[in-house]
């Protein structure tokens, strides 16, 4: 755990969650972006196209799309296909809203290029720590 | 976010699973748009009724927050929903999405909301006052409710509003504040503007300019309502305008209402919008009237271009369910559906699933429908005056 960093951030819904990271710098919609019944990514040219965002924590910018994508997310905790937290730069309130719906730990407000995909996460009580070492 | 101590009970769970995630949502909105508390709403307008939006997501998330015994606290109407929810069949929407069009208006009428769906709440018994503060979600109808009786809404999604129906509440940030309810953006109108049509063009043409700006019109010489809530519709569809002035019209409009620097767009004439928004289709096989839905003066003059005369390609004027029996009681309805034409509540052809009633083209008057339909439903769209598009009703081509 040498390289083991923590950040204090917004707790936009609350809750304890662990797993590795998967990261977009783009920013992502739920609905239509990815498949609700498998977890994967299908916007065509999305950086994350093809990846499955199931157990994952899933880090990018901001949401964007319509507004739907908060159901979205739902159907994909009730199908075992969601991430298990959502880590944004600035959380924007169709995923906001979607997080608290499906009970998914989501936060904000933190310089997300100190994450990157495959960096083992924890999010306990508004802290994000990140073992760099996996 | 300061919280009383009985929105603290809420948030906790004090008043049942159901209110606590009403409050969970309401306080992030809070929290992310550094709202400093809570406000009671007087009334409120959930968008996101249509199945065709929803889904079978959407359906099974209100069914299970529904379960969990929730009712609403304030006056609330719901949106256009996907279909005429009692002549569905005879105008020939399908089975299966009526079914489930049907569940999901039994779930809100379980949650205590008035199975009102219309996009024009304040047609239909539900007029805000200057000041009032609501959470409102159909963009065309917050921006009448802000601009044209300055009542104080944002622009809510379907959960935000539904979360202040079960509280009442919502959180005072945006258009709440009178801070933000200042021009950022002056729009000098040079040609005369005179149908609902041409209101529509323009709103195409300085939404898509200003974004989510709020626009301080010069040069409009007293619309109507009817041409204000055209103006408005389109302005929320090509932008995201959820606020506007019109000097010498809007109750807010003065200019202490502009801000310091503001650019100043001018518009010489519409041409612009009329090109944009209309296909090269020359058969029309929908005709499409009321959007947003249309009001008793609008289904006046409908009445009178259409008297003595028999339409030969579909007619559908769209209004809500309240409209409707006033004009069926005044014998107004009769007179329209005389020729043929059709009189549809309930829905909107933005949100029917009119690609599954077999339509092909569309001509229609209203800037938001005409900017809508091709993507949403794949139809090719002709865009102009009322007396345009009746005509094209009359013969079945569209006649520049």
């Amino acid at each position: 755990m040498g390289a083991l960093k923590e950040y204090r951030a917004r707790v936009i819904r609350n809750g304890f969650a662990e797993g590795i990271a998967l990261k977009s710098e783009e920013p992502v919609s739920f609905f239509g972006c990815v498949n609700p019944e498998t977890g994967v990514v299908v916007e065509k040219g999305h950086p994350l196209e093809g990846e499955s965002i199931k157990d994952r924590i899933l880090v990018f910018p901001e949401g964007k799309g319509s507004t739907v994508g908060s159901y979205s997310l739902y159907r994909m905790k009730k199908n075992n296909t969601a991430p298990r937290a959502i880590i944004n730069r600035l959380c924007e309130p169709i995923v906001a809203v979607g997080a608290i719906i499906s009970d998914i730990p989501c936060v904000d407000n933190i310089d997300i290029s100190k994450i990157n995909s495959g960096d083992r996460i924890v999010i306990r009580e508004g802290y994000v720590f990140v073992d760099k070492d996996g | 976010m300061h919280l009383t101590k009985k929105e603290k009970n809420m948030l906790e769970g004090c008043e049942g699973r159901g209110i606590q995630r009403a409050m969970e949502v309401l306080s992030a909105l809070g929290k992310i748009y550094n709202a400093e508390r809570l406000i009671p709403v007087e009334s409120v307008q959930v968008s996101g009724v249509s199945f065709k939006n929803l889904g079978d997501a959407g359906l099974e998330f209100l069914e299970d927050w529904a379960e969990t015994g929730v009712k609403a606290r304030v006056k609330a109407f719901l949106n256009p929903a996907g279909m005429d929810l009692m002549d569905w069949r005879k105008l020939g929407f399908p089975e299966k999405f009526a079914v489930k069009q049907l569940r999901l208006i039994d779930v809100f009428k379980g949650m205590g909301l008035e199975p009102q769906c219309t996009c024009t709440p304040y047609l239909a018994g539900n007029k805000p006052e200057l000041g009032e503060h609501v959470a409102w979600s159909e963009s065309s109808a917050v921006s009448y409710a802000n601009s044209v009786l300055g009542a104080r809404t944002n622009r809510e999604s379907s959960i935000s509003a539904l979360s202040s129906a079960l509280t009442g509440l919502t959180p005072e940030y945006g258009l709440h504040l009178d801070v933000n309810r200042r021009a950022d953006y002056v729009v000098d109108v040079r040609p005369s503007i005179r149908s609902a049509s041409d209101y529509s063009a323009l709103g195409y043409m300085v939404g898509k300019r200003v974004g989510g700006r709020i626009p301080y019109f010069r040069g409009l010489f007293n619309p109507s309502p009817d041409q204000l809530k055209s103006l408005g519709a389109a302005m929320a569809a090509s932008g995201s305008v959820a606020m506007y002035h019109v000097e010498n019209v809007t109750p807010e409009a003065n200019p202490d209402s502009i801000k310091k620097d503001t650019p100043v767009l001018e518009i010489e004439d519409l041409a612009e919008g009329y090109r944009e928004l209309n296909s090269k289709t020359r058969v029309i096989d929908l005709v499409s009237i009321g959007c947003p839905h249309a009001s008793m003066e609008e289904l006046e003059e409908i009445s009178s271009l259409l008297e003595g005369e028999k339409v030969k390609t579909a007619l559908w004027i769209t209004t809500s369910r309240y409209v409707k029996q006033k004009a069926e009681g005044s014998g107004l309805l009769d007179r329209i559906q005389d020729s043929g034409a059709v009189v549809v509540s309930d829905t909107c052809m933005v949100v029917a699933p009119v690609e599954e009633l077999g339509f092909k083209s569309m001509a229609t008057d209203s800037g938001k429908m005409a900017f809508y339909v091709p993507s949403h439903c794949g139809l090719r769209v002709r865009f102009g005056s009322l007396r345009q598009c009746i005509n094209s009703a009359l013969s079945g081509r569209w006649e520049p």
